[in-house]
């Protein structure tokens, strides 16, 4: 957009959000700031265990504690007794068989937060502890009873591509670990249920991904026809995939419903950890052949998905695994094999990146493999491979998408480099900041690479459509649709779209809640493609009708009336009007539904076309690491991104340098510790995120490439950022040491010892 | 979870009577739930996250570690308080206008330790702002843009000087 002649926000301005002054004041209102007369607190009793039968629970102790109003289990459960987004198995309240450490058993609802932990302690659950599936592998062949009636292995997809009988001259083969990671949105778990006088519906306000979704796994669990189950987008913390999956949704309605008053839940940051899905930790086997100059022929590569006690999206994460093993290059021949699994660890399901996080750690590894095994550069022998549009990928999907994977190689090498770390440098410049026991002189720098390939959309056969609704009176534009503002920009841009397609300056957004269609979710870096598209559809069917209106009026054929800034003009004539005025008195309403083009399953052998469109980024990173210590400081981070059309260049910036370090915080410092299924670590004492001295400089390029598939000609660029930079880091500190590291994230002991 | 007793807390200000009250109540539950004042917010329990940064008679401290019934005797001054007449602050104005707002749930926290650190040091290096920060976790931002918003700040303060 980069003839904007107007000093309105519309699309390609870095137009600000319009919740951020209630942000920045305190005033905007999270769910978890909700307050209702009359409201009782809720709180879930979890198993202390990974895998156990539970011979008894025993409430009679704890309803009787001053001011517990409701305490309720399985048995209360009124409608079906478990959910799930692909598969339903995962219950409501463990009824017989806790399968993971931190499942819900019961819930409470009393007068104040203290009673309810009281409450919960004085309940008595008596378990018999059973054998514990943790090793992903024995989820795999016979070695280990199934744990649950669906069995242990929750999908395996192969690929087979191509002449599978091709060698290469040159073979390099790695053993791949990525660790299982937190979403850590600050906002934690919440949900307010205000039942309805009758007992026989309730609104709930929720802090979740996807209000729709959440509504029909709700309806079913609660036994309620679904517009009985009013979903209204309460102020979001945060999510990163982490609220995709139904939390506390159905513990708090039941509630409300049992009690006959407003209920509020919210998990404390412990009980966070338990109480959403992870990113899966998984293995990755990766044997790549080539020729002697570099050029990949084919490639060897095993994946285990380890997806905990319940399915979750583990099956689309594995599908997104398999089928980006080959990353942004070329690749003709394939054979993949994909398993993803069920154990008694946490389950795991969507975080920024869906599989293909894990996939590219592996298959970036590889390349600087390969590129050692020839004698060549991470640059050169990536250049030598890069995809582009039109090449056919290991399911045999031919690239549609813009695809200027060698372009964002060579911007992202053309970022100047930072300067050395100066001889008198702050500690806190150091790895190690302010423990201050990095020595300069031991520090050594490296340099990495990392480039990927994402797909956006939801894949295989899924029409994931948004929904929005634009209203137009008397020159001011309501929006209306379901999306999920998460923080990222999606109240932000819709306006925008408005005031490009209306030439309004007045355009506001409208609750967002269930009483227009689904938006679908707020993952999949879908929602500027998707609800942007339905935002878009909905003011062009206004538009339409405005002109039909004008042209009714002044006896002018509507086809002629095109929007020029903030008036409609006749293109072949010299009458003009400004929106404003045309609006006058008049209210024109008009829905889309936008639908990307239709995807297919893949076949047994992982062939189809089954993803939508595809984003790309590079990655460069430059680390310092103290040897003798282990201790990494990522110094900077350039990176070039594909985004097709930029719409709002700040909105861009802030998805590519939050995007970067939650990349970073997989490379170097976060991981969710489970021992034999126990979680270690769940507070963020023992669970480390980047602070702002972790924070690199990040020197960032947006490729702009109109995308034409996309409604507005952008791609979505919400996962890109984090998915490469992690390799990007974990090869830097390979390059400044000389070791070989095959895991993250990077622990000091696999630096120093 | 109640007593006859009651505290009185010094808030932005203003005197609060906290009735009813159960005694180990953090202060940030009481801001929250019995003051009526939900700026601040809670998201670790532990002091790690600096999403519930007040100010305890001036210094910057984690609401959620502080017993409410011990700050009695206290000024007690909340992001609600930065400023009474609805307008923002200059640092309010830049974590707007520079991006540094994504979900927001660290905003509240992250715009009162800035204004403490600029009230202390009215030109900070770069390692002293991340350092002042590094008590505030952001998930969204990767922190680029409050650090833009911090400069910025600092960079009208000094024009508005000179």
């Amino acid at each position: 957009m980069s003839a904007v002649k107007t000093k309105r926000d519309v699309l390609g301005t870095s137009s600000l959000r319009p919740d951020g002054n209630a942000k920045v004041k305190g005033d905007f209102a999270f769910t978890s700031d909700l307050h209702a007369e009359n409201m009782l607190w809720g709180a879930t009793l979890r198993s202390p265990h990974p895998h156990a039968r539970i011979i008894s629970i025993d409430t009679s102790a704890a309803i009787k504690i001053a001011g517990v109003e409701c305490i309720i289990t399985s048995d209360d459960v009124p409608g079906q007794l478990t959910y799930g987004l692909i598969s339903s198995d995962q219950p409501v309240f463990a009824k017989d068989v806790v399968r993971y450490m931190g499942e819900p058993i019961a819930a409470v609802a009393a007068d104040h937060p203290e009673t309810c932990r009281r409450a919960l302690a004085a309940i008595t659950v008596e378990y018999e502890l059973l054998p514990v599936l943790f090793n992903a592998e024995d989820a795999i062949g016979d070695a280990f009873q199934a744990i649950h009636p669906d069995g242990n292995v929750i999908r395996r997809q192969q690929i087979i591509h191509g002449d599978t009988s091709v060698e290469g001259d040159v073979i390099v083969e790695g053993h791949y670990v990525i660790g299982m990671q937190d979403q850590a949105f600050l906002g934690t778990e919440s949900a307010m249920a205000l039942p309805d006088p009758d007992g026989q519906g309730v609104e709930v306000f929720v802090a979740t991904q996807w209000l729709h979704e959440d509504q029909k796994q709700m309806a079913a669990c609660l036994n309620l026809p679904p517009e009985k189950i009013r979903l209204v987008l309460g102020g979001v913390g945060g999510a990163f995939g982490a609220r995709e999956d139904i939390s506390l949704q159905v513990h708090t309605a039941l509630l409300a419903l049992r009690t006959s008053r407003p209920v509020k839940m919210q998990y404390g940051r412990e009980e966070s950890f338990f109480g959403h899905v992870h990113r899966h930790p998984a293995t990755v086997w990766m044997r790549h052949h080539a020729t002697a100059e570099g050029k990949i022929v084919k490639i060897e590569a095993r994946f285990v998905f380890d997806g905990g006690a319940y399915a979750s999206t583990s099956s689309a994460v594995l599908i997104n695994g398999v089928t980006h093993t080959q990353g942004p290059y070329k690749c003709p021949a394939a054979v993949v094999d994909g398993y993803s699994v069920r154990t008694n660890n946490p389950p795991c399901g969507a975080m920024r990146g869906f599989g293909v996080v894990q996939a590219c750690f592996a298959h970036e590894g590889q390349m600087d493999k390969l590129a050692a095994a020839i004698g060549t550069d991470p640059v050169t022998i990536r250049l030598l491979n890069a995809m582009e549009t039109g090449d056919t990928l290991i399911t045999g999907q031919p690239v549609e998408s813009v695809a200027p994977v060698a372009r964002l190689i060579r911007e992202t090498n053309e970022i100047p480099l930072p300067p050395a770390l100066s001889l008198d440098a702050n500690e806190l410049d150091l790895p190690g900041g302010s423990g201050i026991t990095a020595e300069r002189k031991h520090i050594k720098r490296g340099i990495g690479w990392g480039v990927s390939i994402k797909n956006i959309m939801y894949s295989e056969g899924f029409d994931d459509y948004s929904t929005a609704k634009c209203t137009l009176s008397d020159g001011k534009v309501v929006l209306k649709f379901a999306t999920s503002e998460v923080g990222q920009g999606f109240v932000t841009l819709a306006p925008q779209i408005a005031r490009s397609v209306l030439g309004v300056t007045d355009a506001i957004c409208d609750t967002i809640d269930t009483q227009i269609g689904s938006a679908g979710s707020t993952s999949a870096s879908r929602q500027t493609w998707m609800s942007g598209g339905a935002v878009d559809g909905a003011c062009r069917l206004v538009r339409e009708r405005l002109f039909e209106h004008i042209g009714a009026q002044n006896n002018i054929d509507p086809i002629r009336f095109a929007i020029e800034d903030d008036e409609i003009v006749d293109t072949a004539g010299t009458f003009r009007i400004s929106v404003i005025e045309a609006s006058q008195g008049i209210t024109i309403s008009e829905t889309f539904e936008h639908h990307h083009r239709a995807t297919e399953d893949l076949d047994e052998n992982g062939q189809g076309n089954c993803h939508v469109a595809f984003a790309f980024v590079a990655h460069r990173a430059v680390v310092d690491v103290d040897p003798e210590l282990g201790l990494v400081k990522v110094v900077q981070i350039a990176t070039a991104q594909d985004v097709g059309q930029v719409l709002n260049p700040l909105s861009v910036l802030g998805q590519i340098e939050g995007g970067i370090a939650q990349g970073l915080g997989l490379a170097v410092m976060e991981e969710i510790i489970v021992q034999e299924g126990r979680v270690r670590n769940p507070s963020f004492t023992d669970y480390l995120l980047p602070t702002a001295l972790d924070a690199p400089v990040v020197v960032a390029r947006m490729i702009e490439e109109y995308e034409p598939q996309a409604p507005l000609g952008a791609k979505g660029v919400g996962e890109p950022p984090c998915i490469s930079v992690t390799p990007a880091i974990v090869a830097a500190i390979r390059d400044a040491i000389g070791k070989d590291i095959d895991r993250c994230p990077v622990r000091p002991q696999d630096i120093c010892l | 979870m109640s007593s006859n007793e009651f505290y009185t807390l010094k808030v932005n200000g203003a005197e609060h009577q906290v009735s009813d009250a159960w005694i180990g109540e953090s202060l940030l539950y009481v801001l929250r739930e019995r003051l009526g004042l939900p700026g601040s917010k809670g998201a670790c329990e532990q002091g790690e996250c600096g999403s519930c940064t007040v100010y305890v008679d001036g210094a910057a401290v984690c609401s959620c570690l502080v017993m409410a019934a011990s700050a009695v005797e206290s000024e007690i001054a909340t992001v609600e308080g930065l400023n009474t007449d609805g307008s923002l602050t200059d640092v309010q104005e830049a974590f707007v206008t520079e991006g540094a707002v994504q979900c927001g749930f660290c905003t509240p926290g992250l715009v009162m330790a800035v204004h403490h650190l600029l009230d202390e040091n009215d030109s900070p290096s770069e390692l002293e702002v991340k350092e002042a920060l590094s008590g505030n976790i952001c998930r969204c931002t990767g922190y680029g843009r409050i650090f833009a918003a911090v400069d910025k700040v600092v960079a009208v303060r000094k024009g508005a000087h000179q």
